[in-house]
C-alpha cells in the first residue's frame, strides 16, 4: 500500500511530506528529488523504482506529486487516487501552483488524512469531503448534523447526504471527448482513438434514481433483439450505434445491475462528478484532415505547405484551431503566408505556429512557409516530427449520443417531466498528429 | 573596419545568461535556449556581414549554450573567422570556442591551423601565446603533427618574448605528453637546455618542467643540464629573499624553482665532475641550514614554501645515497620534524625518514629516533600517520633492536587500526623470522601473534610457522610444549588450533614424557576444540589424529572410536567423511611398518622464499622494494650506485621471479607424486592416491604432511653426471621448456622459443638452499667449430643469488649454419665457502630452427625424388625404445619442428614430415619419414636434406627419441 506522499516545487523542495508507514524514511525524499526531479536525462517513466522503493509521480505544472511505497501496489490505483487527489485540491482551492500548495498546507494535511489511511484510500469524493472539511473553520454544527457526517460517512451511500432540496431540479450534462490520431502523409490513419467522459452536475432534491442511455451498441442490440422496449431504441435505430472498447463508472452506478442488464442506474451525488469514463476506436469521426508538403529545396531551404480540411457537418463550428508545424533545428529564418487565421515562427519551439478562431464545417484553408535553413556540420538529418493539431468542436467524435437519462424519485413530489435537462457535446484534440 | 564602441561589456550575452539563470524550470530553459539559437542562426545566416563584436557575443553565447550541455553544431566557422580578427578580446574567444569545441573536422582542421600558423608567425607576443595555449589545449595529434617542428623554434629563437617562450615550453611539454613520437628535440636539445640560463626565471620554470619530462625518456640526450641546474640552484640558493624581487614567495626564493630544479636532478646520478659536485653538496647544506634559521615570517606560506624545498632536497640526498654527512644531517632534520606539531610535516617525516632506513649511511642516524616513532605509533591522532610510523618501524628494524621493535608492534597490535592490523601482523611475522637469534622466540612472538590478533594472520603467517619448526630440530620440543600451554587457554583462536593440531601432530612425543601432557591428554586437549572449528581445520585434526595413531599406539582404541563415530564417518562434508573413513581403515588395516612408513615425520620443506615476504610485497605493491634492498644491505653486499632506475629494476626482477619459480616448481612437485604412488602397497595407493595429489599440490598444504607423498622426493633424484651425458640433450630434442639441471643446491630450468634462424633461451637459476650463492657466474661457450656455426649472446647474471630465490639469464643464439655439438654452459658459484662448477650442455639442437612446411603429396614425392642422391640421404633401423602409441609419436614429430603431413604415404601406419631448417647462411630443405614396424618393435627412419650433414644430424638426434 502506500507509504507516503510528497509534494515538491519545480527546483525539487519539498513542500508537502506525509508518510503513512515506517518503510518510508527520510532519504526517500531525497532519492526522488535527486534521481527523478534532478535527474541529468529527464525521466518520462512515471514509475520509478529506487533502491527497492517505488515512485510514482504525476506532474501538474511546476508541482510534481509523488507517491512513494515499498511494497507491490497495484499501480493503476494509485494513479487514479493521485488524479483525484488532484481534482479534490482543485475543487478547493483552484490551480495546483506553488503558491496555492504553500498557502493551503494545513488543509492539504488534513484532507491526507482524510482520504488515505494507513495507506489505504478512503472515501475521495470532494461533495462529502467539503461537508466536513471546510476552509471556514468549525462551523457551529448541530447534534443531527454531526450524526448525519457520522452516518454518511459510515453507511452504505457515502457520496450523498439525505435531506437536499432545490426548488428548481436541475441536470447537466457533458459529454467531453479527446481525439487522439496518427496519420500517414497520404492521409492512411496509423492509429486513432477516442476517450470520453461524461461530467454531469446535478441540482437535484432528495434521494433520485437516475437511469442514462445512450447509443451503446449492445444495449441497442439487445434492446433490438429482445423487442422489450420500442418506444426509443426503434426510432433511432436509423442513427448509428457505437462500439464502446471498455469504460469505467463512478462509485454511485450500479454494477450489477450493469452487468445484467446493462441499464446504466444510479443515486448521484450532489453537485459536480464525473460519471462515467469510455473508450472508442472504431468508426471515429476525425473532425480534421492534415494534409502536409514538405520540399527541400538544396541544403539551405525547405518549403512547406500545410492544407487543412474540416469534415463535419458545415452548421458547426470548429473553434481554438492550431497547427504546428515543427521546423527543422537549423532553422534561421521563415516566411509564412496563409490564407486563414494567423501563423507565426515559434523560435523557442522549434515550431510555426498556425493559429485559427473558428471554423465551419466542410471548409478547407492551407499555409505555405518558407524554411531557410544554416548549413551545419552534422550530417544527421532532421528527423521531421510530426505535425499535430488542437481543436475544439461541438458534437462527439465517437459518435456517442445521449438517448434519455430520467430521474425517479419516489419520496418527493417531482417526476422526470419538472427535471430541466441540459446536455452539451466537446470533442477535442488529444494528440492529433500527421507525419509530414 | 567599421567603428565599434560597444566596449567590451557584451550586455546581450549578460542578459541572455541571466535571463537562463532565472528560467523556473527546465523546459523554461530550453525554451529560452531555442529562441536564442534561432536568433543566432539568423543572425549568421544574414546577408550583412556581422561586425566583430557581434561575431564575438554571438559564439560567447553559443559557449555558454554549450557549457550549459546542449549539443552545438553550427558556429565553428564564425569562431574560426574570429581567429584572424586583429582584436584581442575576439582572437580571444575564438581561441575559447576552437579549444572548447574542436573535434576532428578535417576542413575546419586546415582553417584553425592555417589561423594558428599566422599568430605563431606574427610577431605581436600576445596573439603568439593565444596561439601556442590553444595547441597546448586541443593537444590532439592533429595538432602535434602541424606544430610540433615549429614550436621548439620558436622556444629558442632569440627574439622571442619571454612570456611566449614560457607558454611554448609548456605547450611542447603538453604536444610531448600526447603523442611522444611526434616532437623530435635533436638539434634543439641543447639550447633548450641552455634555457636554464635564461634571464627569465619563469622561463627557466616552464623549460625545466620540459626538460625533466624529456629527460626522463632519454637522460643521456639531456645530460648536460645536470651542471646547468646545479648552477642555477646555487644561484637561487644563496640569493637573499629580496634579489628576486617578483620571484619570491614569502621571504623565499623561487620555491616553485628550487623544488622543480631538486626533482630534475633526481632523474640523474650524482654530478662526477668534482666542482659541480662540491657546489651542489655546499646548495644542499645550504638548504638544511636554512632550516636551522629561524623563520622569517609567522606565515604557513613560508614554513610550507620552505619545507617543500628541504623535503625535495632531503630526496634528492637520498637518491644519490652517497653523501653520508648529507643522509646524517638530513636525517637529524627529520627527526626535528618528527616531533613538529603540524601533522603533515610528521607525515612527510616518517615517509622520508623509511627510505632514509635503508641507506646504510643513516641507518644507524635514524635508529636513534626510535623511541620517537613509538611514541608516534602509540599516540599519533591521525590514523595515516601511525601506518607510516608503524613502516618506518618496520624499516629500521635490524637485529641490534628486533626484540624492541616486535614487542612494541605486538602490543601495538592490540589496539591498533582494523585497517592496518593484517599488515601489521605480516611485518611482525616477517621481522620476528628474519632476526630471530633463537627460534623459540620466535615461535613466542608467532604465537602470541596469533593470540592477539587471530583474526589477521593469514595462512601464510602460521604456514610459514610450521615450516620452519618442521626444519629446525632445536625448537620442535619448545613449540610442541608452547602450543599445548596455548591450547589450554579456554578460547583459542582457530588458526592457534592449526598450528597446534599440527604441531602436535607431528612432535607431540616430545612432551608426552611429562603425565600433565601424555598422549591422552593432549589428544582430549585437541578434540575438545575440534567442534568450535570450520571444516578445513576439523580435516587437519582428523591428520593428526591419525598421526597421534602411529607416534603413541595407546591412544589407537580412543582415536578409533571418534573415527568411527558418526559425527565423523557420516558427516555430511565429502573431505572429513573420506579422511574418517580411510584413517580409520588404515589404522585398523595397516601393519605398524606401514603405519609408521606412511605417517612418517614430516620431512624439512625445501627453504624458499618467504611466503610472508611475498604477500607483503602483494599487499603493498612497489612500497616493500626498500625492505627488500635493505635485505641485501644487511648482509653486507650494497649495490653502489644507488640510482633510482636500479632500485626500480631489483623491484622488478623481485616482483616477477615468483611467477616463473611457481611454474617450475609446480612442475616438479607434481611430478614424484605420480611417480611414488604406483610403488605404495595395493591398499595404499586406494587411500592416497586421491589424498596425494591434493596434499602436494602446494609446497605446504594445510593438512598435507602425511610422509607418503613428500614433496622432497623429486630432489632426492641423483644429478646427472655431469659434461658428458648427451641424454639431457636428448630430453630436449622435441620440447622447449623444462628443468635442465637439479641438485641439491641448484635447480636450472629452461624455457626457449625460436624463430627462423634466432632464438631466445631464459635459463632459471633457483637457489635451493636458504643461503645465498655468492660469486654466482656463468659461462656460455662454443667448443671447437662450433664457435663459427652458432652466435650465442648472454646477459650477465647477479653475482649474488638469495637463499630460496631465483635468478633468470637470457641467451640469444643466432644459427649461423648448421651444427651438430651443442654449446656448453659453466656455471660457477661459491656455497659456503666452497666452489661449485656445474657444467651442462645447452640443449640446442640443429632441430630447433625448422620451419614446418605444409606440402601436397604429389610434391613431397617429387622433392623425395630430387634427393635422391645417397649422401643426402640417412637411413636408421632401430628398436623401440618406448611404447609406439600414435599420438606420442605424433606430438615428437610437431616437437621437432617440422610439418607433420597426413594423407602423403600411400600405408597409414607411416609418418611423413617436411621443414625448412633456416640458417643465416642457407636454408636447407628436409623430408623425413618414419616407418613404425609394431610387431617387431622397430622403427626404420629415412631423412632426405639437401645437405649431407643435417640429414645425418637430424637421423642421429630423432633416433633417440622413440
Amino acid at each position: 500500500m502506500i507509504g507516503g506522499l510528497f509534494i515538491y516545487n519545480h527546483k525539487g523542495e519539498v513542500l508537502i511530506s506525509r508518510v503513512y508507514r515506517d518503510d518510508i524514511g527520510r532519504n526517500a525524499v531525497d532519492a526522488f528529488r535527486v534521481n527523478v526531479i534532478h535527474a541529468r536525462q529527464q525521466v518520462r517513466s512515471p514509475v520509478t523504482n529506487i533502491a527497492r522503493t517505488s515512485f510514482f509521480h504525476v506532474k501538474r505544472s511546476n508541482i510534481w506529486l509523488a507517491v512513494v511505497t515499498k511494497q507491490n501496489v497495484n499501480a493503476a490505483m494509485v494513479f487514479e487516487f493521485l488524479y483525484k487527489m488532484c481534482d479534490v485540491m482543485a475543487s478547493y482551492f483552484g490551480k495546483i501552483s506553488e503558491e496555492n500548495i504553500k498557502n493551503n498546507f494545513v488543509l492539504i494535511y488534513e484532507l491526507l488524512d482524510e482520504i488515505l489511511d494507513f495507506g489505504y484510500p478512503q472515501n475521495s469524493e470532494t461533495g462529502s469531503l467539503k461537508t466536513f472539511i471546510t476552509q471556514q473553520g468549525i462551523k457551529g454544527q448541530t447534534k443531527e448534523e454531526q450524526s448525519q457526517i457520522t452516518s454518511q460517512v459510515t453507511g452504505q451511500i457515502g457520496w450523498r447526504r439525505e435531506g437536499i432540496k432545490y426548488r428548481r431540479n436541475e441536470l447537466f450534462l457533458d459529454v467531453l471527448e479527446s481525439v487522439n490520431l496518427l496519420m500517414s502523409p497520404q492521409g492512411q490513419v496509423l492509429s486513432a482513438h477516442v476517450s470520453g467522459r461524461v461530467v454531469m452536475k446535478s441540482y437535484l432534491s432528495g434521494m433520485p434514481e437516475c437511469k442514462f442511455g445512450m447509443n451503446d451498441k449492445i444495449i441497442i442490440d439487445k434492446a433490438g433483439k429482445g423487442g422489450v422496449t420500442n418506444e426509443a431504441g426503434k426510432s433511432t435505430s436509423g442513427k448509428q450505434s457505437i462500439a464502446i472498447d471498455d469504460c469505467t463508472f463512478n462509485q454511485c452506478v450500479r454494477l450489477s445491475k450493469f452487468d445484467s442488464e446493462r441499464s446504466i442506474s444510479f443515486i448521484p451525488p450532489d453537485g459536480e462528478y464525473e460519471l462515467m469514463r469510455y473508450r472508442t476506436t472504431k468508426d471515429i469521426i476525425l473532425p480534421f484532415r492534415v494534409i502536409p508538403l514538405v520540399r527541400e529545396v538544396g541544403r539551405t531551404k525547405l518549403e512547406v505547405k500545410v492544407v487543412i480540411k474540416s469534415n463535419f457537418k458545415p452548421s458547426l463550428l470548429a473553434q481554438k484551431i492550431e497547427v504546428r508545424i515543427p521546423t527543422p533545428l537549423n532553422t534561421s529564418g521563415v516566411q509564412v503566408i496563409c490564407m486563414k487565421g494567423k501563423a507565426k515562427y515559434k523560435a523557442s519551439e522549434n515550431a510555426i505556429v498556425w493559429k485559427i478562431k473558428r471554423m465551419a464545417g466542410m471548409k478547407e484553408s492551407q499555409i505555405s512557409a518558407e524554411i531557410e535553413l544554416l548549413p551545419t556540420n552534422d550530417k544527421k538529418k532532421w528527423a521531421r516530427p510530426p505535425i499535430s493539431m488542437n481543436f475544439e468542436v461541438p458534437f462527439a467524435p465517437s459518435g456517442l449520443k445521449v438517448r434519455y437519462l430520467k430521474v425517479f424519485e419516489s419520496k418527493l413530489n417531482y417526476s422526470d417531466h419538472d427535471v430541466i435537462k441540459w446536455v452539451r457535446y466537446i470533442g477535442r484534440s488529444g494528440i492529433y498528429e500527421t507525419r509530414c | 573596419m567599421p567603428a565599434v564602441s560597444k566596449g567590451d561589456g557584451m550586455r546581450g550575452l549578460a542578459v541572455f545568461i541571466s535571463d537562463i539563470r532565472n528560467c523556473k524550470s527546465k523546459e523554461a530553459e530550453i525554451k529560452r535556449i531555442n529562441k536564442e539559437l534561432a536568433n543566432i542562426r539568423s543572425k549568421f545566416k544574414g546577408d550583412k556581414a556581422l561586425d566583430g563584436y557581434s561575431k564575438k557575443k554571438y559564439v560567447c553565447k553559443l559557449l555558454f549554450i554549450f557549457l550549459l550541455g546542449h549539443d552545438i553544431d553550427f558556429g565553428h566557422m564564425e569562431a574560426v573567422n574570429l581567429l584572424s580578427s586583429n582584436k584581442y578580446t575576439e582572437k580571444q574567444i575564438g581561441y575559447l570556442f576552437i579549444s572548447v569545441l574542436v573535434n576532428s573536422n578535417s576542413e575546419l582542421i586546415r582553417l584553425i591551423n592555417n589561423a594558428i600558423k599566422n599568430d605563431l608567425s606574427s610577431r605581436n607576443p600576445t596573439f603568439m601565446c593565444l596561439a601556442l595555449h590553444c595547441i597546448a589545449n586541443v593537444g590532439s595529434r592533429e595538432m602535434a603533427e602541424a606544430f610540433a617542428g615549429e614550436i621548439p623554434r620558436i622556444l629558442v629563437a632569440g627574439d622571442t618574448m619571454d612570456s611566449v617562450k614560457q607558454s611554448a615550453a609548456l605547450c611542447l611539454l603538453r604536444l610531448y605528453k600526447a603523442s611522444p613520437d611526434l616532437v623530435l628535440m635533436g638539434e634543439w636539445t641543447s639550447r633548450v637546455v641552455h634555457l636554464l640560463n635564461d634571464q627569465h626565471m619563469g622561463v627557466v620554470t616552464a623549460a625545466i618542467s620540459l626538460i625533466t619530462c624529456l629527460s626522463s625518456k632519454n637522460p643521456d640526450e639531456f645530460k648536460t643540464c645536470v651542471s646547468l641546474a646545479v648552477s642555477r640552484l646555487s644561484r637561487i640558493v644563496s640569493s637573499a629573499s629580496t634579489d628576486l624581487q617578483d620571484y619570491t614567495y614569502y621571504f623565499v626564493p623561487a620555491p616553485w624553482l628550487s623544488c622543480k630544479l631538486l626533482r630534475l636532478l633526481q632523474c640523474y646520478p650524482p654530478p662526477e665532475d668534482g666542482a659541480v659536485k662540491g657546489r651542489l653538496v655546499e646548495c644542499l647544506e645550504t638548504i638544511l641550514n636554512k632550516a636551522q634559521e629561524p623563520p622569517k615570517s609567522k606565515k604557513v606560506q613560508h614554513s610550507n614554501a620552505k619545507n617543500a624545498i628541504l623535503f625535495e632536497a632531503i630526496s634528492l640526498i637520498i637518491h644519490y645515497d652517497s653523501e653520508p654527512n648529507l643522509l646524517v644531517r638530513a636525517c637529524n632534520q627529520l627527526g626535528q620534524f618528527l616531533q613538529h606539531r603540524e601533522t603533515n610535516l610528521r607525515y612527510l617525516a616518517l615517509e622520508s625518514m623509511c627510505t632514509l632506513a635503508s641507506s646504510e649511511f643513516s641507518h644507524e642516524a635514524v635508529k636513534t629516533h626510535i623511541e620517537t616513532v613509538i611514541n608516534a605509533l602509540k599516540t599519533e591522532r591521525d590514523v595515516s600517520v601511525r601506518q607510516r610510523a608503524a613502516d618506518l618501524l618496520y624499516a629500521m628494524c635490524d637485529r641490534s633492536n628486533a626484540k624492541q621493535i616486535v614487542a612494541e608492534m605486538l602490543s601495538y597490535l592490540e589496539t591498533a587500526d582494523y585497517s592496518i592490523r593484517e599488515e601489521m601482523v605480516l611485518k611482525v611475522a616477517i621481522l620476528a623470522e628474519k632476526y630471530a637469534v633463537d627460534y623459540s622466540w620466535y615461535v613466542d612472538t608467532i604465537l602470541n601473534l596469533i593470540r592477539i590478533a587471530g583474526d589477521y594472520v593469514s595462512e601464510e603467517v602460521w604456514y610459514r610457522v610450521i615450516q620452519i619448526v618442521i626444519n629446525r630440530d632445536d625448537v620442535q620440543g619448545y613449540a610442541a610444549k608452547t602450543v599445548f600451554e596455548a591450547l589450554q587457554a579456554p578460547a583459542c583462536h582457530e588458526n592457534m588450533v592449526k598450528v597446534g593440531g599440527y604441531i602436535l601432530g607431528e612432535f607431540g612425543n616430545l612432551i608426552a614424557g611429562d603425565p600433565r601432557s601424555s598422549p591422552l591428554v593432549q589428544f582430549n586437549l585437541l578434540h575438545s576444540k575440534f567442534h568450535l572449528c570450520s571444516v578445513p581445520t576439523r580435516a587437519l585434526l582428523l591428520s593428526a589424529y591419525i598421526k597421534f595413531i602411529n607416534l603413541f599406539p595407546e591412544t589407537k582404541a580412543t582415536i578409533q572410536e571418534v573415527l568411527r563415530s558418526d559425527s565423523q564417518i557420516r558427516n555430511s562434508d565429502v573431505e572429513l567423511q573420506q579422511r574418517a573413513v580411510e584413517y580409520l581403515k588404515l589404522s585398523s588395516i595397516a601393519s605398524t611398518d606401514v603405519l609408521a612408513t606412511v605417517l612418517e615425520e614430516m620431512p624439512p620443506f625445501p627453504e624458499r622464499e618467504s611466503s610472508i615476504l611475498a604477500k607483503l610485497k602483494k599487499k603493498k605493491g612497489p612500497g616493500a622494494v626498500s625492505v627488500e634492498l635493505e635485505d641485501g644491505k644487511e648482509r653486507g653486499e650494497l649495490n653502489g650506485g644507488g640510482d633510482r632506475g636500479g632500485d626500480a629494476a631489483i623491484a622488478a626482477s623481485n616482483a616477477s621471479t615468483p611467477s616463473p619459480s611457481a611454474d617450475l616448481l609446480g612442475l616438479r612437485s607434481a611430478a614424484p607424486v605420480s611417480g611414488t604412488a604406483p610403488s605404495a602397497g595395493s591398499l595404499l595407493v586406494d587411500v592416497f592416491s586421491e589424498a596425494g595429489p591434493a596434499a602436494s599440490s602446494a609446497g605446504v598444504n594445510d593438512d598435507g604432511f602425511l610422509s607418503s607423498a613428500p614433496p622432497s622426493a623429486a630432489s632426492e633424484d641423483p644429478a646427472p653426471p655431469l659434461p658428458e651425458s648427451d641424454e639431457l640433450l636428448n630430453k630436449f630434442v622435441c620440447k622447449n621448456n623444462g628443468v635442465l639441471f637439479e641438485n641439491q643446491l641448484l635447480q636450472i630450468g629452461i624455457k626457449s622459443e625460436y624463430r627462423q634462424n634466432l632464438g631466445r633461451m631464459y635459463l632459471f637459476y633457483g637457489n635451493k638452499t636458504s643461503v645465498q650463492f655468492v660469486s654466482f657466474s656463468t659461462i656460455v661457450s662454443c667448443p671447437g667449430e662450433l664457435q663459427s656455426q652458432l652466435n650465442v649472446q648472454t646477459k650477465t647474471v647477479e653475482p649474488l643469488v638469495e637463499g630460496g630465490a631465483q635468478v633468470q639469464q637470457v641467451i640469444n643464439i643466432e644459427c649461423l649454419t648448421d651444427f651438430i655439438d651443442a654449446p656448453l654452459l659453466n656455471i660457477k658459484f661459491r656455497y659456503g665457502g666452497a666452489l661449485q662448477n656445474i657444467s651442462l650442455k645447452l640443449p640446442v639442437t640443429i632441430n630447433k630452427f625448422f620451419q614446418p612446411t605444409e606440402m601436397a603429396a604429389a610434391d613431397f614425392f617429387q622433392r623425395w625424388k630430387q634427393l635422391s642422391q645417397p649422401q643426402q640421404e640417412a637411413q636408421k633401423i632401430f628398436k623401440a625404445s618406448h611404447g609406439m602409441d600414435t599420438e606420442v609419436l605424433k606430438a615428437k614429430l610437431l616437437g621437432l619442428g617440422t610439418a607433420l603431413l597426413e594423407n602423403v604415404d600411400p600405408n597409414p601406419e607411416n609418418y611423413v614430415c617436411a621443414g625448412v631448417i633456416q640458417t643465416k647462411a642457407q636454408q636447407v630443405g628436409c623430408l623425413l619419414r618414419l616407418e613404425p614396424n609394431a610387431q617387431a618393435q622397430m622403427y626404420r627412419l629415412t631423412l632426405r636434406s639437401s645437405k649431407d650433414t643435417v640429414s645425418q644430424r637430424v637421423c642421429d638426434l630423432l633416433a633417440e627419441q622413440f
